[in-house]
């Protein structure tokens, strides 16, 4: 036998074993409550909600195009969105655009309540009592932060609390390329 | 023990309970389009409480995916294009027969890969064996005579 023939057929088990362990171990390592958007680089799906302060006031999924923006689900019924609460309102006083939408919230009053008492760092705000429109986006839980172009393609989505820590690692350079590219 | 498996048969009487309560609870146009129903809600899964499909799952999110189910059904669509309308919401996740994509076939060869190359090298390494053992006419002549000096 060749004598690279006889190399390549001695480490060939061990290659392929080392590469079928990294690819397992990816997987072991992420958090399997942590699901991929099946939306990403896909157009903002069709949907047709009201405001949440007016429901005589109607909006479509155009109010997601124009510029980069930030979609952030959320409900008074959930804590985490009240711990990212303070940080949303940092970003919107920063000048990020973000979108609010109530997802499945108790009462309207209640979610009405909560952004005059906390703040209000959203520059429109979707009412989406049953969830409908939550539905065509693929949320399943709160919160949930969508990352979207001028062009109102999804381009990334953040599931759990947006902070100043996963801000400055992951999530502003994501926005900031977004802004990059709609220049 | 004794106490483990009563406790073990009021659970699954449990689970058994909410799908058969969430399929009589609603109105089928005929037996078959409520078959469908049941099969759909067992092989879709739920998002949020991972490891349940949307028929044991009590989530809110499970819920929604039931009612949404029902609502397509009866205004006519198959369950393909049910299934089919979940997966483009919520990914291949949602769906408990995944399809065969380039990341699951590593999981489906893998496995038979692995061994064949197994039966490959135990067939290379017996066959150099015996190739080693079997002694040319010149070693035999050798061995004759080493043996023959022995028995002197």
């Amino acid at each position: 036998m060749n004598k690279n023939l006889r190399w390549i057929v001695l480490f060939a088990p061990l290659v392929l074993f080392i590469a079928l362990a990294a690819f397992l171990l990816k997987g072991l390592g992420s958090d399997p409550t942590k699901l991929d958007s099946a939306l990403i680089n896909e157009p903002v799906p069709a949907f047709k909600t009201v405001d949440l302060y007016d429901t005589s006031i109607a909006y479509d999924e155009s109010v997601l195009k124009g510029e980069p923006m930030l979609l952030n689900v959320w409900a008074t019924w959930c804590p985490t969105c009240r711990a990212e609460h303070e940080f949303l309102n940092q970003l919107a006083s920063e000048g990020i655009p973000i979108v609010g939408l109530n997802y499945k919230d108790d009462s309207r009053e209640k979610a009405v309540n909560w952004l005059n008492t906390l703040g209000d760092p959203y520059t429109v705000n979707l009412f989406d009592p049953e969830g409908d429109v939550a539905f065509e986006f693929g949320v399943y839980g709160a919160p949930e932060t969508y990352f979207i172009d001028e062009k109102g393609v999804i381009r990334y989505r953040h599931v759990g609390d947006v902070n100043a820590r996963n801000w400055q690692s992951t999530l502003k350079p994501i926005y900031e390329q977004l802004k990059q590219e709609a220049q | 023990m004794s106490r483990l498996l009563p406790m073990l048969f009021l659970l699954s009487a449990f689970a058994f309970s909410v799908v058969a309560q969430d399929a009589t609870q609603r109105s089928f146009d005929n037996e078959q389009q409520r078959e469908v129903y049941q099969q759909l809600i067992k092989e879709l899964r739920c998002p949020k409480c991972q490891n349940q499909n949307i028929a044991d799952s009590n989530a809110p999110l499970a819920e929604d995916m039931r009612d949404k189910s029902y609502e397509m059904l009866k205004a006519g669509k198959s369950k393909q294009e049910i299934i089919d309308f979940m997966v483009e919401r919520y990914g291949n996740f949602v769906h408990y027969k995944p399809p065969f994509t380039a990341a699951t076939a590593v999981l489906w060869f893998g496995p038979v890969v692995i061994l064949i190359i197994g039966i490959g090298v135990a067939v290379l390494l017996t066959r150099k064996k015996k190739e080693q053992t079997a002694l040319t006419p010149e070693e035999r002549a050798q061995l004759e005579q080493l043996r023959k000096n022995d028995n002197d």
